[in-house]
């Protein structure tokens, strides 16, 4: 009944994901770096449900509930982790803590 | 439909713009709750109401609230915005957009080559999503809830404020002192033992009663 | 009564044991009582199965007992298999008792040491005569390997029993490195049987060896010069001799064990065993013979030079088994045997003898610090004069002679015997008994010129009077021709080997009797050449030793006919040199390249590593696009 295609769909995933990926890689504030990666999880979660969608099979659909308990699972700790970056350096600089660095 | 895909497609990827390009870190939040319910509305219009219900209460609900928490917990002032005009300007995000730009250019390559796949947009029911996740997948919901549990115990242990720990040999401040210039009574007679010991003193009562006012700051 | 046959090598090996956990607990009188009582258990129950086996005899004179199958791999599957015939009850026999023997006399000789030490010597002591016990009754060549090994392993634990002098270790890691290169060539003949026939079992070996491989066949010849290189090894045949002497830095008992019983006789068992293999390469039963004779005579000369007692007699041991050789070198199977059996007995009771006086003269082995012990110790002078008599071969009285005699007689008559070997033996009877009566004359006659330290008791003395007891009793057993022809001993073991085809019928009774003559003269005459030289006029040898020739006569057969020399020349020095040189070690610098490039790369790499979240994402997504573009358009 709807005539948009898969590949329309498919191209707004890579074009979030890769939103995602240019905030990712451009943001210094650990916060927005979080949501960048929200956002790409969110795109590949989009992804899933299209060629899942393409096929009528509710597969796609299982990815996208596991992708959201991987996400949730994954903000609970890093906003810890966040948490803990902030009362150690008083910053929000990603950066800040490169103290693993070679 | 047609439209309204369309439609939905142009606000998701505006309010994702906004989200990485925003200096307030609430303002950013609240592009994205945006751009996640879009998402919703096409997978709404993909025939997946399940997904889409979840999209809307988990992620634009729990998730973003747990960043807004977060966010409100850090107690930013205005000074932050400063800081993140500092941080992002075009020098930093030229490269990355470049490097995206192609990575985009190269997968609508990929997808426009292969020729048009419709969809096929009727509806699959949650009943349908929960047989499938509970027979075929059964494994990887078991995997997850221990994931999901990993993640509370790890949020927990990695939130809560550490306790100093000291040897004992340096439980009280002055205990050292005590122990290299011996007082007349507190000299350790041959069993070890001296004469005033006792286990804690007064200092290190008041001292733990301060920590655990401190923890119940947070 | 034969199914008994498994507790034989088992309870030495259960002494074994019991010490090697326990012992450091234990008190002198339990340690003794133990690996005693085990080999006395064990040479008990082999007397058992040896009446049993004389008075029913199983069939084809073949016991066979399968304890469990060892590994089963590919269809080679060889057995944890035990196998009693004749040659094997002779050795299980001589080995046990003897061995027994040797444990009693060590309960006093060894009482000077701790009691941990003390335990640890018979944990060793049983293990070593486990081991051979193991090698003899093996049933297949891998298990006989397994005891073969485990003597090796014993005789340089015990030969560095006091290990902490750096010499006793020494002459330990030579016993063991001498004997490794003959084993090394054995385990190439064992290769060979194996592809060969595809299995070890010596019953299918010796079956098929005729049918497959012709006489002088190509393969036959390596196969036997192999095991020959084993043999010779294990027995300290020439060239790989040089061992021997020098293993008699292990207490007294170790020696007696090493030379009579266990460790060098198994060379002679090896090649009886595998008869068949060398009787299809007559070449190298000649080998054998020549090696025998030439290790005879080599090592009659150095044993006339040495000066420590137990040196005459580890010279004495390999010219004796230089005549087990010859013999087997001219197919006396039953003689070599027979020469083993009278050998252990009159060697055990000479190394014990002589343990008796070291002990009783407070460690001295200088045998021209010795002299007049004859008063001091008449039982042991005694004794030991039988066992010397024995040696010497004198006529009619010791069991020497008639083991003697047999081998003389067949190298002379036998069809792969010859005169030249003949005359080599003889020679070597009177270096023998020359240097025999010159040990006994230096030892107890003369004037005293050491104190009796300790007086042997009982424990010491009663081996001593039972071993001199058989090694003249036990050449009766085997009567010759000429004094009534009893071959009870040969008929006994030609079940199991074959005869040596002598020419019994149509040399006829004369010659018999000619040979044994001229043998008795030798020996007789060679006493009386020790007794001028060495008692009489003594000055006349100290004379011939100072003049220039002399000395370096007497230097190079006191070291040994210079063997060590020119192995250390040829082997060690060369490999010696190649270590100094290569001291930087030129392999090494390949891996010491690895290690640099590996930390260069480290380097490298480790510059990558900024600790900077963006700056690996940016990897991340660099990396991404290389890999879609190949995947896309490539």
């Amino acid at each position: 009944m709807t005539s948009f295609s898969m590949e329309h769909g498919l191209i707004l995933a890579t074009i979030i994901f890769m939103l995602g990926l240019i905030g990712l890689l451009s943001r210094k504030n650990i916060v927005f770096i979080l949501m960048s990666v929200e956002i790409m999880l969110n795109a590949a979660g989009l992804a899933f449900v299209v060629a899942g969608s393409r096929w009528s099979q509710p597969d796609g659909q299982v990815m996208f509930i596991f992708i959201l308990a991987m996400a949730a699972a994954e903000v609970s700790i890093a906003l810890a982790l966040i948490i803990l970056l902030h009362r150690k350096f008083k910053t929000l600089d990603a950066d800040a803590a490169h103290n693993m660095r070679g | 439909m047609n439209a309204l895909f369309y439609i939905a497609s142009v606000v998701a990827i505006a309010a994702t713009i906004m989200v990485i390009t925003r200096l307030n870190s609430i303002h950013a939040l609240l592009y994205l709750i945006v751009s996640l319910l879009s998402v919703a509305v096409i997978f709404f219009l993909l025939g997946a109401p399940f997904v889409a219900a979840l999209e809307v209460i988990v992620y634009a609900g729990a998730i973003m609230v747990l960043f807004v928490f977060v966010v409100m917990m850090l107690n930013l002032g205005p000074q932050t915005v400063e800081q993140e005009s500092r941080w992002f300007n075009p020098k930093i995000w030229i490269g990355p957009a470049a490097l995206s730009a192609i990575l985009i250019a190269e997968f609508i390559y990929v997808l426009i080559s292969h020729g048009r796949q419709n969809l096929d947009t009727r509806m699959i029911n949650p009943k349908q999503v929960g047989f499938s996740l509970f027979s075929t997948y059964l494994l990887g919901v078991e995997l997850a809830s221990m994931l999901l549990l990993a993640g509370i115990i790890g949020a927990y242990h990695l939130g809560r404020r550490k306790e100093a720990v000291f040897h004992r040999y340096f439980r009280r401040p002055d205990a050292l002192y005590e122990r290299l210039h011996p007082k007349e009574e507190n000299k350790i007679d041959e069993n070890g033992l001296k004469a005033g010991d006792k286990p804690l003193s007064k200092t290190n009562v008041s001292g733990m009663k301060q920590k655990k006012s401190e923890r119940g700051e947070l | 009564m034969l199914e008994l046959l498994w507790m034989v090598p088992a309870l030495p090996f259960l002494g074994y044991i019991i010490l090697a956990l326990f012992g450091g607990r234990m008190t002198k009188g339990i340690s003794a009582a133990v690996g005693v009582g085990m080999l006395g258990l064990s040479a008990l129950i082999t007397i058992v199965i040896a009446i049993s086996f004389i008075a029913s005899p199983p069939e084809g004179y073949l016991f066979l007992q399968t304890l469990w199958k060892w590994v089963d791999v590919a269809g080679f599957s060889p057995a944890i298999a035990l196998r009693l015939d004749p040659v094997s009850l002779v050795f299980i026999f001589i080995i046990t008792f003897v061995g027994f023997l040797i444990h009693l006399y060590s309960v006093q000789y060894m009482e000077e040491e701790d009691s941990t030490w003390y335990a640890r010597f018979f944990a060793y002591m049983n293990l070593f005569v486990g081991a051979m016990l193991m090698l003899v009754l093996a049933d297949n060549l891998l298990l006989l390997y397994l005891g073969w090994e485990g003597v090796g392993l014993c005789s340089y634990l015990l030969i560095g029993y006091w290990y902490k002098d750096p010499a006793n270790g020494a002459a330990a890691r030579k016993a063991f490195i001498v004997t490794r290169v003959g084993d090394t060539a054995m385990a190439i003949g064992l290769f060979i049987l194996v592809m060969a026939f595809r299995t070890l079992n010596i019953q299918e070996i010796l079956r098929h060896v005729p049918l497959v491989w012709p006489v002088s066949s190509q393969a036959v010849v390596i196969t036997a010069l192999m095991l020959l290189g084993g043999a010779v090894g294990k027995s300290a045949q020439l060239p790989l001799q040089t061992w021997l002497p020098d293993a008699m830095a292990g207490p007294t008992p170790v020696s007696a064990l090493i030379h009579a019983a266990t460790m060098v006789t198994a060379g002679v068992y090896l090649i009886a065993r595998m008869h068949v293999i060398f009787l299809q390469a007559p070449e190298v039963m000649t080998i054998v013979g020549i090696i025998g004779a030439l290790t005879l005579i080599i090592a009659g000369f150095s044993a006339i030079t040495q000066f420590d007692i137990k040196k005459v007699l580890a010279y004495s041991t390999i010219s004796q088994i230089g005549y087990m050789f010859l013999a087997l070198g001219v197919g006396a199977w039953s003689a070599a045997v027979f020469h083993f059996m009278i050998h252990a007995f009159f060697k055990a009771l000479l190394f014990l003898g002589a343990g008796a006086v070291i002990y009783a003269l407070h460690h001295e082995q200088n045998m021209f610090k010795m002299g007049g012990v004859k008063n001091m110790l008449p039982l042991t002078f005694w004794t030991f004069v039988i066992g010397s008599a024995s040696l010497a071969a004198l006529p009619l009285v010791t069991g020497g002679f008639y083991s003697k005699d047999l081998i003389l007689y067949l190298a002379f008559t036998g069809e792969h015997g010859s005169k030249l070997l003949y005359f080599a033996g003889l020679f070597g009877a009177l270096i023998t008994a020359v240097y025999t009566s010159r040990m006994v004359f230096l030892t107890f006659y003369g004037h005293e010129k050491t104190h009796l330290h300790n007086r042997p008791g009982p424990v010491m003395e009663v081996p001593l009077i039972i071993l001199a007891v058989l090694s003249t009793i036990g050449g009766f057993i085997e009567l010759p021709g000429t004094l009534g022809h009893f071959p009870l001993f040969s008929n006994f073991i030609q079940n199991i080997l074959p005869s040596p085809g002598s020419g019994e019928g149509h040399e006829g009774i004369g010659t018999e009797l000619m040979l044994q003559i001229v043998a008795a003269v030798v020996a007789i005459g060679g006493v009386f050449i020790g007794y001028l030289l060495y008692y009489k006029k003594p000055e006349t040898v100290q004379n011939f030793k100072q003049t220039p020739s002399g000395q370096s006569l007497y230097k190079f057969w006191l070291y040994g006919w210079g063997f060590d020399w020119v192995y250390d020349t040829l082997f060690v020095k060369p490999i010696d040199w190649i270590a100094q040189v290569n001291k930087s070690d030129v392999i090494d610098l390949i891996y010491t390249a690895i290690a640099w490039l590996t930390r260069g790369f480290n380097r490298m790499f480790s510059f990558t590593q900024t600790g900077r979240l963006r700056w690996y994402a940016m990897g991340i997504a660099f990396g991404a696009i290389v890999a879609i573009t190949i995947v896309v358009f490539l």
